[in-house]
């Protein structure tokens, strides 16, 4: 459960204040696949880090499980779509890293990484370095570590944005099949708005710089989803259309016109 | 590369032909190199030995064949091993003061950016100082004994792993000490699993270019004043119009970086072998 109480953000750049987020209040649920979708600079990102607790607010609070956060928020899992992994561990001892800084048990600890590899399918490339893996698996890597220590909530910011368009299919199948298995709490940013609506439960569009929510939408879709077909449901077009609708003026669609 | 086609070129256990024709092909070229690197060698010292007294006096450049003879006479009486052991004492313990100290300032520096930004006009100024004019200095302070040349040594390596590390503390990249930080990790943690290793690579720079640097000062300081030492050899020789004890000790010094640089070429492959493959 996380809670967002009245939160704002403003930066101070080049001697001028600048409004990045407006007041803001927002309930997830325990165990919902919530995703955050706005042009660049609407704040969604910086919602995602309020929570993970890498920058404070403004003013406002953040509530994740009952607990302000106040600080680094260690009771979440973090991925962006820069590569967090450290390129000098392998992957075993990349997934194994945050075990590790637990201080659990050398044999706890592989039979969790074997778990966790064997999930995201890479149980053959335990000792490769991440320059030795493509996009894609070292993002399965991320995955894998992220999950290894069984945090209540993911944040993922644009995991999927560095990847080209099957995989990134591909990578959202794999997530879709892991938060079913884990049925964990994920907040998920992303500018792609098929990839928000094929993935989640909810689904929250932010309004441009001065970034606010602007609506937000629940996906009735029936689950399991198949990401690689569900662009050709009826229902999903219905959804994809009328949130289409709320995000265009926002990204600036209508100022092309001529 | 697709996730796909490494999935599937992998579990080939057993090379193919084409494999093997490649490998082949590549050792072929690789021993071409180190025999063309020996035939230059030789025709070097072909004409070094030809151009001796027939096209330039002896008196200037000595002979192969004579530097070989001093050597040999160096070998035998014992000269060769106490200078060589005194020029090795004052480079390890330059080498070791300096690298020490030139990390653990680097490092305090480099994780406070007020501190760093303090000192920083007077460590530009001492870096850009050349370390050799201190040489003076240091005899006074330490006089020509052993002292003053692992001083000169340490100072000039300080500055080197200093540098580097500084460089590489403040390059650690804020992605991986957020994703550590959220993973869990104390102060100790991050330091030991992100910050060391990140910094790692520039510290291995610096180590590695600073061993060489280690022979200078150890040889500078002999060559200013000092009874012992190659650097002591070569100065006593030229004293003595000897070319072939000056090209000797040369020898030796050029002899003993290469070997250091291999050998820390070596260990910097092992330890960054997780840099991208090439």
């Amino acid at each position: 459960m996380i809670t967002v109480r009245q939160v704002t953000k403003t930066f101070v750049a080049r001697g001028r204040e600048v409004s990045a987020l407006l007041p803001t209040s927002l309930d997830i649920p325990a165990g919902a696949f919530v995703s955050f979708v706005g042009p660049s600079g609407c704040g969604k990102s910086t919602l995602l880090n309020m929570i993970a607790g890498i920058i404070p607010p403004s003013s406002g609070a953040v509530e994740h499980g009952g607990r302000v956060v106040n600080g680094i928020n260690t009771h979440v899992g973090y991925m962006t779509q820069a590569d967090s992994l450290l390129p000098w561990r392998t992957t075993e001892q990349n997934v194994a890293f945050p075990l590790v800084l637990r201080g659990q048990g050398k044999a706890e600890i592989e039979a969790r990484v074997a778990k966790m590899l064997d999930m995201v399918g890479l149980s053959n490339f335990r000792q490769q370095f991440p320059s030795e893996l493509s996009g894609g698996m070292r993002k399965r890597v991320a995955l894998a570590q992220v999950l290894a220590y069984d945090p209540e909530t993911l944040l993922m910011d644009e995991p999927f944005g560095a990847l080209d368009a099957q995989l990134k299919l591909v990578m959202q199948a794999e997530l879709a099949r892991i938060w079913e298995e884990t049925r964990k709490t994920i907040v998920f940013v992303t500018h792609d708005l098929a990839e928000a609506i094929a993935l989640s439960d909810h689904v929250v569009i932010f309004s441009g710089r001065p970034g606010r929510i602007k609506a937000i939408k629940q996906i009735d879709l029936p689950r399991p989803r198949d990401v690689f077909k569900l662009q050709f449901d009826p229902a999903f077009r219905e959804i994809y259309n009328e949130l289409w609708d709320a995000l265009a003026p926002e990204i600036g669609v209508g100022a092309v016109r001529t | 590369m697709s996730d796909k086609a490494l999935e599937t070129e992998l579990p080939a256990a057993q090379p193919s032909a084409a494999v093997l024709q490649v490998e082949r092909a590549e050792t072929r070229k690789r021993w071409g190199i180190r025999i063309g690197q020996v035939l230059i060698g030789l025709a070097i010292l072909g004409i070094w030995q030809f151009a001796s007294g027939r096209l330039i006096d002896d008196f200037f450049i000595s002979s192969p064949i004579a530097v070989a003879v001093k050597l040999w006479i160096w070998t035998r009486n014992g000269t060769l091993a106490n200078a060589f052991a005194y020029t090795m004492q004052a480079m390890v313990l330059g080498f070791i003061i300096g690298s020490v100290s030139g990390f653990i300032i680097g490092f305090l520096l480099g994780r406070s950016d007020t501190a760093a930004k303090l000192f920083d006009p007077y460590i530009t100024a001492i870096y850009c100082l050349p370390k050799i004019a201190l040489a003076p200095l240091l005899i006074m302070w330490f006089g020509i004994g052993l002292e003053s040349k692992v001083a000169m040594a340490a100072l000039i390596v300080f500055f080197l792993v200093f540098l580097n590390t500084f460089a590489g503390v403040r390059d650690v990249s804020a992605i991986h000490i957020n994703a550590a930080r959220i993973m869990g990790a104390n102060g100790w943690q991050l330091l030991r699993y992100v910050i060391f290793p990140s910094a790692a690579a520039w510290v291995l720079t610096g180590l590695k270019v600073s061993v060489p640097y280690a022979l200078i000062g150890a040889v500078v300081g002999e060559l200013i004043s000092s009874n012992r030492g190659i650097g002591f050899l070569i100065g006593q020789a030229s004293g003595m119009f000897d070319t072939a004890g000056v090209f000797a000790g040369l020898v030796v010094l050029a002899v003993t970086g290469m070997v250091l640089n291999s050998a820390l070429k070596a260990l910097e492959t092992h330890l960054l072998r997780w840099r991208e493959l090439k």
